[in-house]
């Protein structure tokens, strides 16, 4: 990977460096070499570990008061928000950080599939981020019940039970996993360890993704293989380094609009009414990052189906390296392909929305409409565009994209087309 | 491209319009007043505050409880700020039940400022029972457990009318516009006059619903203050270091010809 064999330059820091090669790893991160077209939808990875940090250590603080029981939660809550100083702050960042967390992961797994970094050869980071996304939904729903409100109750109550519609086992796991035989206090207590354990998983997954990341090194919008380092890479420091700061602090900027000035509209109001078992809400709806699956699940009339739809259109997205028949990687030299890119965001979108309303009438033919059409975004207009779409001519490289290759008015147009598109 | 963008913003527009037309339909926009504590620099009206919780100890404390909140916060910091004497004399006022005492017997005696707010019943059953079977909501975050918030709470109050015609009502229900399903189990709870300020302000019902309204939205976020306060600096502080941040890189990315 590294260009030049790292020797540290004092004694003591070579001795050390011949045990344990910490500063040939420091060094590694500092030259890694990366392409310098990068633009600002490739900072989400560096804002998405702040993310992850955030909520970990506000998390860590929180979980100091909070009280894992049915009968305690929600107040010890409340007590975070009144008593502990600055519990609000920790509270509401924690809350808000998961949304945010959602936020810059969404946009992170959509550059990736504008820009085709899923293809070969980074097939293994993409699907270490699927599980991550998988681990962070599952981190995401535990917390939400924590706070043991209605929506937390109930949407604790909804999620568990599609287990049950697992054939001949269903009702068992869904027994097995309230640890009763409702949501109560031992599925509350396990949703907590859960909650505590998952991030760190989460954790130690970011470092396969970016160690996975390091072997081949960032695709780029262009999309096309770049020698390694040459005048179309720069050293991640200073040049990223500071670049992702930038964009981070933007990004913080945004994040802490919501934390002080509309901390709690993410979330529902009905979650600052303690559970009741006996009372169910007039519409459970989940967070909104989960809207767009919350969506697939309801618009198939079968339970079971409902379920296996809502697993497909994760785990689909784990195929993709394969069902993208298309060798070239970045949308900006497939014209078709962009068009469908800009219909799936769409689609993505308004599952969202109809996620949020109730699945009747309009809102129900909408949500078949768009599920179907998700689906077969991936399983048939992705594998047939890869065979029928002429692409534009790719430069040679970043730097000389013309030279070399045919100079003719198709490969300038595209150019120009690039630089739009990138800027 | 660009035509496709266009028809995709067109859908989600129309599907937006579609449902506010129909949540319009269900409940008639809540009724308008000016809160201090909104805004970049939200701070509550003090006097408001006060005023607040003198409606909602002669007039909600009979049937609503705030469990959460602590006669101390009312000499708190971004709250009500009665001094610490007049909190002291507040909760003196009102009686719980200490104990056990050395020889094993429960006491009662004057509440003192770390105690919790006096419940107004024993526990959810009795509430139910003397509300007709209706459980009257715990009041400490009451405001942001309604969509609305403040403003729901404010149009509430004052929302109460003659049913109008068609509409059945039961005995010990009551017609409010702004209720969801508009039936209500509680009678309107504030008219002119109903109580007479400490401070000598007019206590009509719309300056009565307005200060309760203030008081709920207190304790329902007693730091408010304090997070606008603490907001507006920290997002000075980032778009500075932001600012910064921005030339610095150009600054560094000057050095190769690539633009950032």
């Amino acid at each position: 990977m590294s260009d030049h064999e790292y020797t540290p330059s004092s004694k003591f820091g070579k001795w050390f460096n011949d045990r344990l090669p910490l500063l040939t790893l420091a060094n590694h991160l500092t030259d890694y070499p990366t392409p310098k077209n990068l633009n600002y939808w490739w900072t989400f990875g560096g804002i998405l570990t702040f993310c992850l940090i955030t909520q970990i250590v506000t998390g860590l603080v929180l979980a100091m008061h909070y009280i894992a029981h049915a009968d305690m939660a929600f107040s010890s809550v409340e007590h975070i928000m009144r008593d502990v100083n600055y519990g609000w702050l920790l509270r509401y960042v924690h809350a808000n950080g998961a949304s945010m967390f959602f936020l810059a992961v969404y946009i992170h797994i959509f550059r990736s599939l504008f820009y085709g970094s899923y293809k070969s050869p980074r097939e293994i980071i993409w699907i270490l981020g699927i599980i991550i996304y998988l681990l962070m939904m599952a981190a995401a729903f535990m917390g939400y019940v924590l706070p043991w409100g209605q929506m937390s109750f109930w949407g604790a109550t909804v999620i568990t039970n599609l287990f049950s519609a697992i054939p001949l086992v269903g009702e068992s796991i869904t027994t097995w996993l309230w640890g009763g035989y409702s949501v109560d206090n031992p599925t509350l207590t396990r949703f907590f360890t859960l909650h505590y354990l998952i991030p760190f998983l989460i954790l130690g997954l970011v470092v396969l993704h970016i160690w996975a990341l390091h072997v081949p090194g960032n695709n780029n919008p262009v999309g096309i293989d770049i020698k390694k380092p040459s005048k179309d890479t720069v050293p991640f420091h200073p040049y990223i380094v500071i670049k992702d700061a930038f964009a981070l602090l933007m990004f913080c900027i945004v994040f802490a609009l919501f934390v002080f000035y509309q901390p709690n509209i993410l979330g529902h109001a009905d979650n600052y009414i303690e559970a009741d078992p006996l009372v169910t809400p007039a519409h459970i709806v989940p967070e909104w990052y989960l809207l767009p699956f919350y969506a697939i699940l309801r618009s198939v009339p079968d339970k079971l189906m409902g379920v296996v739809a809502m697993l497909s259109a994760i785990l689909i997205l784990a195929a993709l390296p394969w069902l993208d028949t298309s060798k070239v990687r970045s949308a900006v030299f497939r014209p078709l392909f962009r068009q469908f890119y800009w219909i799936l965001v769409a689609d993505v979108l308004i599952l969202g929305y109809v996620g949020a309303m109730p699945a009747e009438g309009l809102y129900l033919l909408i949500a078949r409409v768009a599920t179907a059409y998700y689906f077969a975004h991936f399983l048939i207009i992705l594998p047939v565009l890869g065979w029928k779409e002429k692409t534009t001519p790719l430069p040679l490289s970043i730097t000389e994209p013309v030279l070399g290759g045919s100079p003719n008015l198709a490969a300038a147009r595209s150019d120009e087309k690039i630089e739009n598109i990138i800027k | 491209m660009r035509k496709l963008k266009n028809i995709f913003f067109v859908l989600i527009f129309s599907v937006i319009l579609l449902n506010s037309s129909n949540s319009a339909e269900k409940s008639p926009p809540f009724l308008e007043t000016k809160w201090t504590f909104k805004g970049l620099f939200g701070k509550f009206d003090r006097a408001s505050l006060q005023r607040g919780y003198q409606v909602y100890t002669e007039v909600c404390a009979s049937c609503h409880s705030m469990k959460y909140l602590t006669y101390r916060n009312l000499a708190e910091k971004g709250g009500p700020e009665f001094t610490e004497a007049e909190a002291k004399a507040i909760a003196a006022s009102f009686e719980v039940t200490d104990g056990p005492d050395s020889t094993g017997e429960m006491f009662v005696r004057p509440a003192k400022l770390s105690d919790k707010f006096v419940m107004p019943y024993v526990n959810e059953q009795e509430a139910k029972a003397a509300n007709g079977g209706a459980y009257p909501p715990d009041m400490s975050v009451l405001v942001k457990a309604r969509k609305g918030g403040a403003d729901y709470i404010y149009s509430l109050l004052l929302g109460y009318s003659e049913p109008p015609e068609g509409v059945e009502l039961d005995d010990g229900v009551y017609y409010n516009k702004y209720m969801y399903g508009n039936k209500i189990k509680m009678p309107a709870p504030l008219s002119d006059d109903l109580i007479e300020y400490s401070d000598g302000t007019k206590a009509t019902a719309e300056q009565m619903s307005k200060d309760v309204t203030n008081f709920l939205m207190w304790s329902a976020e007693p730091h408010l203050e304090q997070r606008h306060k603490t907001g507006f600096r920290v997002i000075a502080y980032l778009i500075i270091l932001t600012v910064l941040v921005y030339f610095t890189m150009k600054k560094i990315w000057s050095r190769v010809e690539s633009k950032v």
